[in-house]
This record gives C-alpha cells, sequence and structure tokens, in this order.
C-alpha cells in the first residue's frame, strides 16, 4: 500500500477579517476573511483551506493616465468618479474594493475624506486603501481616510518600515487593518511584522505584502519569497502567520508585454490577448505561491481567475 | 530507499566476508583513508563508486540501485535536439534549483484538418526573452479516427528552425496496432508513447522496448496511487525502464494534489515505483498549463497554438526554472546599438539580464544610434542595485572612466534612467563637467525620448 506522505504542519495562517458591517460599526453589506489555511495553496488532502484567495480590483482617485487604452477603454467613462469606478468594479466580480491614492497637486486631507467617502457610499464591499507611496504623502492622506472612515475595517497601506508608525497608529486608533509591505525578503516582511505588532496592533489586523514582480520582470523572486513565507508560517513562525496581499495588476500592466498592443513582432500574438494572460498567468502563479489577497486591473483578468475552480 | 554512510560501508570491501576482497580494505586506492571515509563521501554523493576498483557486483547492484537520481530523466531526441526532463531533486525551487524546464506540447487530432499547418506554425515558432530564444518542444498527435501514421509522417519530418527548440512528438493512442503504425513513421525520431494503460499495457511495452522508447504510464481516472505504482512495476517487468507518469486526474486542483503526492513520493519516500516524470494536460486553458509548470508537469499538453497565450506560457517556465542562485547577467561595458558616432547620446543601466534587454530592445527599435554603459551592479535591477548600494554616483562614475568611453564621444551628456533620478547631484560631483539628463522611468518610453534628444 502506498501512504501518501503528510507534512505535519504545526502553523497555521492567521484569520483576518476585512470590513465590518453595521452589527460590527461599520456600514459594509458584507466582510471578507482571508487567511486560515493549515497546509500549502490546494492540498487539501492534508489541511484545511477554509477561504479562497479575494480579488480586490483597483480603483483610482483620479482617472489614470498612465494606464494603456486598452485597459482604459474597458473602464470607460466610470473611471471619471471614484464611486461609480468602484460600483463597476463590484458588478464585474470584484471581493474588495482597492483604492489607490495618486501623487497629483489636488491631493490633501479633504480630497483623501471626500473621495473614500464616495467610495463607501458606492459599494458595500470591504475597501483597501493605499497612498500612493510616498512617505509624507502617504501619512497625510492615510490618517484623514481612517479618521473619516473609522470603524470599517479598511485595510491601510503600503505600510513599509519607513512610514509605518504614523499609519499603525491611526490603525490602532480608528480600528482598521495594516498591510505590511517590505521587499521581497523573509526576514524584512518578520521584522515589519514585529514592528508593528509591538506598537500594539493586534497580529489579526496585519496583511502582509511581500512584494512582487510582473511575469517575466522578477515574478521568480516574489514567489519563492512567497513559498518561503508560508512554509515558515505552517512551520509555526508566529510572526510570518499572516495572509499575503500581492499586486499583480500593478506589476503586469507596467511591462511592455501589456502595454504595446499590436504593433509588435508575430510572436508576441494579438495585443489585447496578451495583456490579460500576462496580468491572469502573473496572478495565478502567485497564487500557487500562496497569495490571499490579489490585486487586479482588467475585468476579464477577473473573470479567468474567477472561474478556475481552484479558487 | 537512499542509504546512510554506515550502510554503505557494510558492502565496502572492508566489511566484506569474501577474504580476498576483504584484504583490500583500508587500501586507500579510492584516495581516502578509509573504506569508511570513502563509504561517508559515496552518502553524500560527492564521489563515484567507481573509484573503488574491489566492490563486490553484488554490492554495486544495490549501491547503484540507491545512487539512482530519485526522478528518473527521460530523454526524447528529433532532428539532432534532445529533451530532457526529470532528475528533479526538491519540492521548492528556493531549496536548490529546478533543473529541467517540463517539456511544453502542442495537440493536434490525425482528423484535424490544419494539423500540419500548426504543426510547422509550433515548430517554428520561437520569441525572444531577455537575450534568450525561448521555444514550443513539439507535437502531441493523438489519434481520433483519421490516418494517424500518414499524419505522423507528415508532421515528423518538419524539422524546426534553427532558433526553436521543437521537433519533438508525442504520440497519443491507446491503440497498440495504431501505436506502432506511429512508431514507424515517426523515423529517425524518439518520440514519447502515450499511453500504456491496465488493458494494454502488455503490448505497448513491448512496442517500447522494441522501438526504445519512452512509455507513459496511464490509469484512468478515480484510479489510486498503488494502481499506478503496480501498472508501472509491471510495465518496468516487461523491460521499459523509461517511464512517464499519468495519474488520469484532470481538473486543476485535484492535480496540483496528485502531482504534489507524486514528487514528495518520490523524492521523500524515495518510492521507486513513481520515480519518474509526469504528463498532464492543460486543455485550453493557460492557468492550468501554468500550474502544471509550477508545480511538478515533467510534459504538459496544450491545446491550442496561439502566441499570445504561448509567449507568456513560455515565460512562465523560464522564471521558474530559472536558478535562484544566480540572477541572469550580462557583460558590463560599453554597448553599441546601431551604429552610434560620438554624438550619440549616452545612456547607462545595469548588467541585470532583464534590464538590460528591455533597455537595449528598445534603443535598438527606436532606431537612434546609442551607446549603452552597463555598469557592473551584480547583476540587478536599477532598484534593487541602487537600494543596495550597486548602482550609486560612485559606480556609475567608475564604469565611465574604467570604459573610457568619455574617448568615443564629443560630448559628455549621460543619461541616467528615470527610477533612480536622486543619484543626479551626487552624478555631477562624482563627474565633473559631465552634464547629467534624467531619462524615462520605463524602457518602452525611450523610444519617444531618444529621438526628441536626437532632434534636439
Ligand atoms: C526582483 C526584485 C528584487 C530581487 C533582485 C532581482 C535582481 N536580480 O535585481 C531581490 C529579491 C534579490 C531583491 C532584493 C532587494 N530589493 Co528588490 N525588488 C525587486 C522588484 C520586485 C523588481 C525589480 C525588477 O527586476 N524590475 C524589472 C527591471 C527590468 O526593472 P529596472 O531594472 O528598473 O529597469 C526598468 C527601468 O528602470 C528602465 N531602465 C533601466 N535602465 C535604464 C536606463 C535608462 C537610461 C532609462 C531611461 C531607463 C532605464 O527600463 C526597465 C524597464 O522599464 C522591485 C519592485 C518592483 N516591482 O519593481 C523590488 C525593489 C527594486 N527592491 C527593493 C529593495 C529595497 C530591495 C532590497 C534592498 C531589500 C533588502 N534589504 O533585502 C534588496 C537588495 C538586494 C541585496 N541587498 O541583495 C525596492 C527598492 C526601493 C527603493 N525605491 O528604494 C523595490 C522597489 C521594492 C520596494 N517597493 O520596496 N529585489
Ligand atoms: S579503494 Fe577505498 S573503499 Fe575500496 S577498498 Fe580501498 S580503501 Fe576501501
Amino acid at each position: 500500500m502506498i501512504e501518501i506522505p503528510l507534512e505535519k504542519w504545526t502553523g497555521k495562517v492567521r484569520e483576518i477579517t476585512l470590513g465590518a458591517t453595521a452589527a460590527e460599526g461599520g456600514t459594509r453589506t458584507k466582510t471578507v476573511t482571508v487567511g486560515g489555511e493549515t497546509t500549502l495553496p490546494f492540498l487539501e488532502f492534508e489541511g484545511s483551506l477554509p477561504h479562497a484567495t479575494a480579488i480586490a480590483i483597483e480603483v483610482q482617485d483620479l482617472p489614470p493616465t498612465e494606464w494603456p487604452t486598452l485597459l482604459t477603454e474597458v473602464w470607460g467613462e466610470a473611471m471619471q468618479n471614484p464611486g461609480t469606478w468602484a460600483k463597476s468594479a463590484e458588478a464585474r466580480g470584484a471581493d474588495l474594493i482597492f483604492l489607490q491614492f495618486t501623487a497629483h497637486d489636488g491631493l490633501n486631507a479633504d480630497h483623501a475624506k471626500k473621495t473614500v467617502r464616495q467610495v463607501l457610499q458606492a459599494t458595500g464591499l470591504p475597501l483597501i486603501v493605499f497612498g500612493p507611496g510616498q512617505a509624507d504623502l502617504d501619512n497625510d492622506v492615510l490618517v484623514a481616510v481612517a479618521e473619516e472612515a473609522k470603524g470599517e475595517r479598511l485595510l491601510l497601506g503600503a505600510c513599509e518600515d519607513k512610514n509605518y508608525r504614523t499609519i499603525v497608529a491611526t490603525a490602532l486608533a480608528n480600528g482598521h487593518l495594516v498591510n505590511a509591505r517590505s521587499p521581497m525578503d523573509v526576514n524584512l516582511a518578520k521584522q515589519l511584522n514585529i514592528l508593528v505588532s509591538d506598537m500594539g496592533l493586534p497580529l489579526d489586523r496585519i496583511i502582509m505584502d511581500p512584494t512582487t514582480g510582473a511575469l517575466g520582470y522578477g515574478i521568480e523572486y516574489g514567489y519563492s519569497v512567497m513559498e518561503r513565507q508560508r512554509l515558515a508560517a505552517l512551520q509555526g513562525d508566529n510572526m510570518l502567520q499572516q495572509p499575503m496581499l500581492v499586486t499583480p495588476g500593478e506589476e503586469a500592466w507596467r511591462t511592455k508585454e501589456a502595454r504595446v498592443g499590436a504593433d509588435m513582432p508575430t510572436s508576441w500574438g494579438d495585443g489585447v490577448e496578451r495583456a490579460i494572460n500576462w496580468e491572469v498567468l502573473t496572478t495565478s502563479t502567485l497564487i500557487q505561491a500562496g497569495a490571499n489577497i490579489v490585486v487586479l486591473r482588467h475585468p476579464e483578468s477577473v473573470k479567468r481567475i474567477k472561474k478556475q475552480e481552484f479558487i | 530507499m537512499a542509504l546512510t554512510g554506515l550502510q554503505i560501508y557494510k558492502l565496502l570491501p572492508g566489511s566484506s566476508k569474501n577474504a580476498e576482497v576483504k584484504k583490500h580494505a583500508n587500501c586507500k586506492e579510492c584516495g581516502f583513508p578509509t573504506c569508511l571515509a570513502f563509504a561517508m563521501k559515496l552518502a553524500q554523493k560527492q564521489v563515484e563508486l567507481a573509484q573503488c576498483p574491489y566492490v563486490e557486483e553484488e554490492a554495486k547492484s544495490q549501491l547503484e540501485e540507491s545512487a539512482a537520481p530519485p526522478i528518473r530523466l527521460i530523454t526524447l531526441t528529433a532532428h539532432g535536439r534532445k529533451l530532457e526532463v526529470g532528475h528533479e531533486t526538491v519540492m521548492f525551487r528556493h531549496d536548490k534549483t529546478f533543473y529541467h524546464q517540463p517539456g511544453l506540447f502542442v495537440k493536434v487530432k490525425d482528423t484535424q484538418a490544419d494539423a500540419v499547418d500548426i504543426a510547422k506554425a509550433v515548430n517554428n515558432y520561437w520569441v525572444d526573452y531577455v537575450g534568450m530564444c525561448l521555444a514550443l518542444d513539439g507535437l502531441a498527435i493523438e489519434a481520433d479516427g483519421g490516418d494517424f501514421a500518414a499524419t505522423v509522417a507528415t508532421i515528423a519530418p518538419l524539422a524546426a528552425s534553427p532558433d526553436a527548440g521543437g521537433g519533438h512528438l508525442i504520440l497519443l493512442t491507446e491503440d497498440p496496432t495504431l501505436a506502432e503504425a506511429g512508431l514507424q513513421a515517426a523515423k529517425n525520431i524518439r518520440p514519447l508513447l502515450y499511453a500504456a494503460t491496465p488493458t494494454n499495457w502488455q503490448a505497448m511495452a513491448k512496442l517500447a522496448v522494441q522501438y526504445k522508447v519512452p512509455l507513459v504510464v496511464a490509469t484512468p481516472k478515480g484510479s489510486s496511487l498503488d494502481d499506478l505504482a503496480n501498472l508501472a512495476d509491471q510495465v518496468r517487468a516487461a523491460g521499459v525502464e523509461d517511464i512517464v507518469l499519468d495519474p488520469g486526474v484532470r481538473d486543476s486542483r485535484g492535480s496540483v494534489q496528485v502531482l504534489t503526492q507524486l514528487r514528495r513520493l518520490a523524492l521523500k519516500k524515495n518510492e521507486r515505483r513513481l520515480g519518474y516524470p509526469t504528463l498532464a494536460f492543460a486543455n485550453n486553458d493557460p492557468i492550468l498549463a501554468a500550474q502544471h509548470i509550477a508545480k511538478y508537469a515533467g510534459f504538459v499538453l496544450f491545446d491550442q497554438f496561439s502566441p499570445a497565450t504561448i509567449y507568456p506560457l513560455l515565460v512562465t517556465r523560464s522564471n521558474i526554472f530559472t536558478d535562484p542562485q544566480k540572477p541572469i547577467q550580462v557583460q558590463p561595458g560599453i554597448y553599441e546599438i546601431n551604429n552610434p558616432k560620438p554624438t550619440s547620446p549616452l545612456m547607462v543601466t545595469t548588467n541585470f539580464s532583464i534590464t538590460y534587454f528591455a533597455v537595449a530592445n528598445e534603443v535598438e527599435s527606436s532606431g537612434v544610434p546609442s551607446w549603452l554603459l552597463v555598469a557592473d551592479a551584480e547583476g540587478m535591477s536599477v532598484l534593487t542595485a541602487w537600494a543596495a548600494g550597486k548602482f550609486d554616483a560612485e559606480r556609475i562614475a567608475k564604469s565611465i572612466n574604467s570604459t573610457g568611453i568619455a574617448d568615443k564621444l564629443n560630448h559628455k551628456r549621460l543619461i541616467i534612467p528615470g527610477h533612480v533620478a536622486v543619484l543626479m547631484g551626487e552624478l555631477e560631483e562624482a563627474l565633473p563637467g559631465w552634464d547629467i539628463k534624467v531619462g524615462p522611468r520605463e524602457a518602452v518610453d525611450l523610444p519617444n525620448y531618444l529621438k526628441l534628444v536626437a532632434n534636439s
């Protein structure tokens, strides 16, 4: 008799819920729970995988100027207003709305509050809110957003070693979660989780974000770091048991393969199909490595990832 | 089971009961002071058994058995090319590396009117990815009621273009008569034969032995791994050494599970009966194909040939199978693109292959004659190298000075990547007299930028 070899994992990924309903002090019509795994992705024969990977669709505070047309044209008019955009994203299958603030002259606390209010009113889905990625701007925007949406259990990011204090403090004060981002390094991820939790934020309010690269542009580094982080979690490393969020949409749509469209060698194939495949395969590969939340941009990619029975 | 040093020692001359053999004990001819020391090295697979001239025959076969790789290497040949699959040693690429990329095959049916056209397209397909030529491996031809032998005979001689890697064949039929006709038609090629099943295995095994081809052992959906192991064992006992496994699971979740189990059984339990690469079907689904690439298939069969899907799949395969210990790098130095002149612009980038080719391809396609200085950033991307202190003003200045690029130019203007605009001030100090220009952030925007520069 062949005995199927089972790994005796001692650890478990933390179960974390995003969003709060009215009963829980927020206004969301539903919440999303991720994590809880006691084995590697899809290996139910040796453990439990209580929650599917959640899909967030990215919405920006202003219509993006740097997105290629084949991406902007599918969203069309909806992009003119973050609320309508979020509503459209919900209709197209999002589990979560990922609201990305961008750096521009009109970016200030008022704009941030108004925008997050619009999105909260337009959709009942839980929200992830990211600042533009510059420490001082991030602090301004995220503090305003956190206060405006007090009690909603937003996921705030990106919280990095250089700016974690302000973001964690406001998450603590206003009942939110943080997305702890580290540059593809197991030890740095662990260290940042420790720093954040040392400020008093409970571990069930920290998602970790190992950063990622697109297919063809460094995905293998992120893939392996994610596998190592997940293995560490299952082996019982308490400080690496956070669910993982990655942003394959942003990475994939930066690549040339997704941006250039048709005017390319025939070996590159149809532009639209190639671009979508780039986002889809970046995403599905990261799901194999243990991604709990994936942030996508194109609705067709969302559809294809969702259709996969594995999710 | 792999043997421990002590177990090996019990099989070496030092432990022999035969006095003729025993007398050589600790003779040092293997290069080690004692048989035990040699045994320890053998256990770590650091030496060859052949270094000891006195090992007894029986011990030899036991030792060789234990030294055999846990997953057998399977080789297909066609048109002077080899495709090698198997020999994997780890579950995760970060544990060491994955060695042999799975073969990627496009499936056609002998009833399909365009089978030969597809075959030509598959064999001629290749795409340049960071200076590497990525290609498909060949065709899987399925007997579907058409003229199987004729289809194989037409496709087999279609050599791949010199750049591509294709030309290999998998013959898909469970009918031994058709299989034999196919094998005869696949002249000068060593294809993979699919498949031996619980009902036809004797005839298929006979063909595999006679035509010296590897054979897939396939159990139907719902079978256990015991069924698969037993079937593989029977086929092996019938003389087939090169075996590939198809456990018959077709859904994505189920196949990740069973392929993981097979890999674990081979690597961790040294289950010899299942120590072979696997074959998996991806139908028309690129997500499933990508899953099979990452999670343990040795051969992946895909039902459609469309460059927009094949290109990202080939890149997925290449990325997952890159050795994690060595980033792919290019030689630092000066690269001349489009025959630059002394007036042509000078740009600097790092020696990470992905970075270099992203930039070089754009500069080339812009048609603007240019100089590209590739700094030694230890194979890291622009931002990674910058963050790691391997692409700073000092290093850039050093490569400007050591390459003597200034002598080839009649200007002192250096374009730096937009992502490291912060280096501007320091560079102006490190390179007195140079005018530092910040280029675009992404290489895609270089052609427009260069045309502007060239016209100004
Ligand atoms: C893969 C990766 C790694 C890999 C390294 C891969 C490698 N061989 O370089 C690993 C995991 C090892 C790694 C390590 C680190 N990384 Co890292 N890494 C990345 C990642 C995900 C992708 C980088 C990449 O390959 N990009 C693709 C290449 C092609 O891009 P590129 O080189 O920039 O080239 C493009 C442009 O710059 C432009 N371009 C290039 N040359 C030129 C020239 C001219 C003239 C022009 C105009 C344009 C141009 O064209 C290219 C295509 O558009 C990025 C995040 C991200 N998603 O971008 C982080 C990132 C670069 N890493 C980062 C950091 C901090 C690190 C570490 C320091 C972390 C740590 N402490 O361990 C280490 C440093 C390495 C070390 N100490 O050993 C940070 C840098 C932060 C910053 N802005 O300062 C980033 C941005 C992640 C983040 N957001 O924090 N990293
Ligand atoms: S060659 Fe080495 S292993 Fe063989 S008998 Fe002599 S000492 Fe022992």
